[in-house]
């Protein structure tokens, strides 16, 4: 697994083509599709409040940049710390292959 | 009022092992996991089969469902929001196209179970497992340890060295599974060499389960197979003797078992988790399991789709009670229900209908709860008052 990765807020991200996301009763369950996405054979992936926020809004066009700014207008949060929690998010999700940057 | 983006201090992503937790901390979906019968033929011809027919069966594979059919069967448990199926038979790799459902239910995002006996595990379909993996532990059931003993079960020559050209084509790519064992007498001295060989495989984290008291044939279609599986039924005491190979381990799980899941069951006759997902059989009918093959309890999919089954039809049978004087003098008052296998399916392959008591299951778990100190000789189960006392008193 690569554990060093670069996420840049001005990139375009995706799901990736190595999962199936699910949404089912209100979670988001993140099915691997191919080997080596979770630790063991049996791993699938839910995310929290703040991944199904940005899963929602993550369609292979907007920027990150964007997206901060559609959370903006959704949610309160101090300065920052949007930006802070999405830049975590998206680096453990590319590190998992569970998102690629499409452009 | 926005609402507030909270992080979680275990992290944005969690994995989830559905086999210690739930997903869902409320009810969940209507459905979260399904099993498919994909074929009843077998390329085996077990001894002991309740399922199997013959491998070229043409009547039988012309009335299984089409790929088209498995395919939309599927989707519609993947919408309603299933996480799993089994892929189970007969044997599932007999399919022409198991391949094309076994992609299509992973691209729906469910994880697949494989029932198999390994014959028909061949180098591209490991390839496959490699590249998309099932995301479960393949089940390979092992009748034999040379195959002078498989094949006195399987009944097929060749048979035992398909099955380890395909269990060594699954450990050479790594591909997890377990096996699991029958106890018929053409096996039963190798139980230790076939434990020593189970130990070596890497994703075989218990001793291997055995099946030893065999159901008769769900379709209740052949009186012939049934004589013959009834003799190869493991007696009372050959069930202790095998049970408690690991006493102390034996004991300790029993115990923790009684605790929380014997007791009298009442009239009801399903407490079980049939109604709650379901099976669906190789011809496209839901069935409340597996086993339970009872027309009456089977809706055609082709007519009616799994929600409707699901939601109109199946909490039906939670209404259901037993009429049977002799279950309802014996059976709903006996607190050895857990211990004993009895259910509307044992019931219905043995007697053809659901609430008739097996007497073989009974043998069983009677001879079982003496074992256990929760009998005294000669007592029955529904005689017995204070049962919870002497569950307490288990060490």
């Amino acid at each position: 697994m690569n554990l060093a990765v670069k996420i840049n807020s001005n990139a375009v991200y995706g799901p990736s083509e190595d999962v199936v996301a699910r949404e089912i009763e209100g979670e988001i369950i993140i099915v691997p599709l191919v080997a080596g996405i979770g630790d063991a054979e049996e791993d699938l992936f839910s995310l929290n409040e703040t991944g199904r926020a940005f899963w929602r809004l993550l369609d292979g066009k907007r920027t990150l940049e964007a997206i901060f700014a559609e959370l903006r207008k959704q949610y309160a949060a101090p300065k920052g710390g949007i930006e802070k929690d999405i830049l975590g998010l998206a680096a453990e999700l590319l590190k998992r292959r569970i998102i690629r940057e499409t452009k | 009022m926005p609402k507030t983006l909270a992080r979680k201090a275990s992290g944005y992503v969690k994995k989830k092992d559905l086999n210690r937790e739930p997903v869902w901390e409320g009810a969940g979906p209507l459905l979260t996991h399904l099993d498919i019968e994909l074929t009843e033929r077998c390329d085996n011809d077990c001894v002991h089969c309740c399922v199997n027919l013959p491998e070229n069966d043409a009547r039988a594979k012309k009335r299984e469902l089409s790929s088209e059919q498995w395919q939309g069967i599927l989707r519609q448990a993947a919408d309603l929001g299933a996480l799993s199926v089994r892929f189970t038979g007969g044997e599932p790799l007999l399919r022409d196209d198991f391949k094309e459902l076994y992609l299509h239910a992973r691209r729906l995002g469910l994880k697949v179970l494989l029932f198999t006996n390994a014959r028909n595990i061949t180098a591209d379909l490991a390839a496959l497992f490699v590249r998309i993996p099932p995301l479960e532990r393949i089940e390979v059931t092992v009748y034999g340890m040379s195959s002078r003993s498989y094949e006195a079960v399987s009944r097929k020559p060749g048979s035992y060295k398909e099955f380890r050209n395909g269990v060594d084509l699954l450990l050479q790519n790594r591909i997890p599974f377990v096996v699991k064992g029958a106890l018929l007498p053409a096996n039963k001295n190798e139980s230790a060499e076939f434990e020593s060989w189970a130990a070596t495989i890497p994703w075989m984290d218990k001793p291997p389960s055995y099946s030893m008291a065999f159901d008769l044939r769900g379709r209740r279609d052949s009186s012939r197979k049934n004589r013959l599986i009834n003799s190869l039924r493991a007696t009372s005491e050959e069930v202790l003797c095998t049970l408690n190979r690991r006493r102390g381990a034996y004991r300790k799980e029993m115990m923790q078992f009684c605790r929380k899941f014997i007791g009298p069951p009442g009239e009801k006759l399903f407490n079980c988790g049939a109604g709650h997902g379901g099976c669906v059989d190789a011809y496209g009918f839901l069935q409340p399991c597996l086993s339970l093959r009872a027309p009456k309890l089977s809706y055609d999919l082709k007519k009616v789709t799994l929600r409707d089954a699901l939601a109109r039809v199946f909490p039906k049978l939670k209404a259901i009670s037993a009429t049977d004087p002799a279950y309802l003098k014996r059976c709903a008052r006996c607190f050895l229900k857990g211990l004993c296998e009895q259910c509307p399916a044992k019931s219905w392959s043995e007697h053809g209908t659901l609430d008739t008591p097996v007497e073989y299951l009974c043998l069983v778990a009677h001879g079982q709860a003496l074992d256990l100190g929760l009998l005294a000789e000669g007592e029955k189960g529904w005689e017995v008052s204070d049962w919870r006392d002497r569950i307490n008193r288990m060490e």
